[in-house]
């Protein structure tokens, strides 16, 4: 074990799948020389050469729609695209073919590969750098999206991305890239996808989260539990396919809910978990779902960041709802 | 202040027979009798299916159908350059690729019926499936055609696309890319003179879209794409080209599309009959009726055989290709995910439940 940050866990994740596997290849803007704007693919190229770690001229949809051609013709590319506001351009490519080769060729022909994107807020970025995209590759069915909450999360979860037979959609939460370090081994391991992750146990409520906001989560609930408040909190891992099943089990026995993401409220991830919830639980749960969310407005200059993003006293508030309803 | 000319560019343009049947003896001396009677095959196997989709489509038995007629010699020159190996990436308009690539005709019947299972030849993993967002497919090739190259394999690809796709930003990121990265693809523009309905001036205002290559890096050149001879040698030429590593080159194939965009389109509406009449005169099957029986490279018998072997191949694909079974409703959850989900699992149950409440509805009525 060795204590790592998130972008050294994915950067090792990513060594170990190219020393593993030689039909892997990196591309993307500054990822070669420049190991990424954040570093995630330092070294990589100096290791393993500029033609699988391959610096693009400047163009999102060129990067994806390459990457499907590769994927097509057997190799494993880990695009990046370098942050997820600019994966918009490539959205053509995410949705219309990335995640429906497998279907228009009768099964004969897939398309698996990774794109990594950094995502999300809270990091005082400059306009277009902030957002939590995920419900837009979530609503293009064939894509797996996967959202880590730390680094031993990031390591594991990116070398079974690196090994499903489809395509996924890798996005990684800035603010957490770098905040913290947790035990990581150095060597390979996988953590099964579509899986949520249960990573405590209570009674009182069942608080679902995912990406930078699982930290969040974890912080209040230290200081709800100093309330004797008992919180199961469960973080999602996968985002879609969605792991209803562990999400059911929990809500079932604490009876009460609260969903919390970073991305804006309405037809998100958190809309759809409710009313799976709904449709499954109702008669069980004694008090209506709450979801805490950024609000449905286009992301603020960073001034207002803070107001804009969950934060502890949303949750609590969002909890104590719950409890006294 | 010192003015320096710094580049001076020129596009050739290719031509080997003319629209009455006449050649460049020179240039058309290098065809075989074999090759003479693969192209006169092939073009008119394709004119007379492409007739017969359309009729099928006229009279309800398949659905929408973008017709080929006018760019034959344009798919099948081109389609006869490719190696067995070779990537084949189609927009929607490429029936004559298909054929020359020996994809079952009755696959073709059934795809232009909507039937997801007959797309995709486990077969021939080379050819693509047709991709009807315009351009889209210029990037995948793109990646194709990396992947060759960085697993040291000798594959080229070929990517078509008509000229309104030169208006995309996917047409350039593709160019660039294959022109950064040197690889081994030929970008072949079907230059048919419409999409839809804008004419191919109000998509550009080059005199010649080969031109845009020079813009890239590499080289461009035009071909009268109604002439089969011209097509299939500046196509070899490319492909070679790319097999020896030395990078793309971009084909303006100058063609006409006879018929209307798709079986939807009322071509009339934008476009003068006069304008069809004139392509009329340079149709590329007609063409080449013309070179093989004024040069009698083709016997009459042999001829005959062709268009009676055409008539029953058709005849036996549209049998096939109308007469499978529906497909299983159930069977569209099982291509999304290698694995399927388990919530699309109990989607697939929902429609089971659904069909079978419809079944016994159909047995009480």
């Amino acid at each position: 074990m060795v204590k790592m940050h998130m972008v050294s866990a994915l950067n090792s994740a990513l060594n170990i799948a190219m020393k593993e596997n030689d039909n892997v290849v990196i591309l993307g803007e500054d990822v070669g020389v420049d190991g990424g704007v954040f570093r995630v693919t330092e070294n990589l190229q100096e290791t393993y050469g500029e033609e699988r770690v391959i610096d693009t001229p400047l163009a999102e949809a060129g990067i994806v729609g390459c990457s499907i051609g590769m994927s097509l013709n057997g190799l494993k590319p880990i695009a990046e695209i370098q942050f997820s506001g600019f994966s918009y351009q490539a959205f053509h490519h995410i949705k219309q073919h990335m995640a429906r080769i497998r279907q228009r060729t009768n099964n004969t022909m897939s398309c698996p590969m990774v794109l990594r994107a950094p995502c999300s807020g809270g990091i005082r970025a400059l306009e277009h750098h902030s957002e939590s995209p995920e419900s837009f590759f979530i609503h293009c069915q064939g894509i797996r999206v996967i959202m880590p909450a730390g680094p031993y999360d990031a390591k594991g979860l990116m070398l079974a991305a690196i090994k499903s037979e489809d395509p996924v959609i890798f996005l990684e939460p800035k603010k957490i890239y770098r905040s913290f370090k947790e035990d990581v081994p150095e060597e390979g391991y996988e953590i099964e996808l579509d899986k949520a992750n249960v990573r405590k146990e209570g009674n009182d409520l069942t608080m679902i989260s995912w990406g930078a906001m699982t930290r969040l989560c974890e912080e209040t609930i230290e200081e709800l539990e100093k309330d004797n408040i008992s919180v199961e909190h469960i973080d999602l891992r996968t985002l879609w396919p969605l792991d209803i099943k562990t999400l059911v089990e929990s809500v079932n026995k604490t009876k009460k809910c609260i969903i919390v993401q970073e991305a804006t409220r309405t037809c998100s991830l958190s809309s759809e978990i409710s009313a799976q919830i709904n449709e499954r639980c109702v008669l069980n749960l004694e008090a209506p779902i709450q979801r805490v969310t950024s609000w449905d407005l286009p992301f603020p200059q960073f001034a207002l960041e803070n107001y804009f993003l969950p934060n502890k006293t949303r949750i609590k508030n969002a909890v104590k709802k719950v409890l006294e309803f | 202040m010192a003015q320096e000319q710094v580049g001076q560019f020129g596009i050739n343009h290719v031509s080997i027979l003319d629209k009455d049947g006449n050649v460049d003896e020179k240039l058309a001396s290098g065809f075989t009798k074999e090759q003479i009677s693969e192209m006169y095959y092939y073009l008119n196997l394709l004119r007379k299916f492409d007739e017969k989709l359309f009729n099928l489509q006229r009279s309800g038995k398949i659905g929408t159908y973008a017709q080929t007629r006018g760019q034959e010699a344009s798919e099948i020159g081109s389609g006869l350059a490719l190696k067995e190996n070779d990537w084949f990436v189609p927009s929607f308009r490429e029936l004559g690729i298909y054929l020359t690539r020996g994809t079952p005709k009755n696959l073709l019947v059934q795809a232009w019926n909507g039937d997801t299972r007959a797309l995709g030849n486990p077969n021939h993993t080379h050819n693509l499936s047709l991709s009807i967002p315009i351009a889209s497919q210029c990037v995948h090739a793109t990646g194709i055609a990396w992947a060759s190259k960085i697993k040291k394999e000798k594959d080229v690809t070929i990517v078509y696309f008509g000229e309104g796709a030169t208006s995309e930003g996917d047409f350039h990121e593709a160019m660039n890319f294959a022109a950064v990265f040197n690889l081994p693809i030929v970008f072949f523009c079907q230059r048919n003179g419409w999409s839809i309905s804008t004419p191919t001036n109000k998509e550009m205002k080059t005199e010649t879209i080969a031109q845009k290559a020079i813009a890239y890096g590499f080289k461009g050149i035009q071909v009268d794409g109604n002439d089969v001879l011209a097509v299939n040698k500046v196509t070899s030429q490319a492909i070679e080209k790319a097999r020896s590593g030395d990078g793309p080159t971009l084909i303006e194939s100058i063609t006409y599309r006879m018929g209307d965009h798709t079986t939807s389109d009322d071509s009339l509406k934008y476009r003068s009959q006069e304008e069809i009449n004139e392509w009329k005169l340079k149709d590329p099957v007609v063409r080449f009726e013309k070179y093989v029986t004024k040069n009698n490279i083709l016997s009459e018998e042999e001829k005959n055989n062709m268009h009676q072997t055409i008539e029953k191949e058709i005849n036996e694909a549209v049998e096939q290709g109308l007469g499978v079974e529906k497909p299983d409703p159930a069977q569209m959850f099982e291509d999304v995910f290698a694995k399927m989900p388990e919530m699309l699992q109990e989607q697939k149950e929902e429609l089971l439940a659904e069909l079978e409440i419809i079944k016994n509805q159909e047995e009480e009525e």
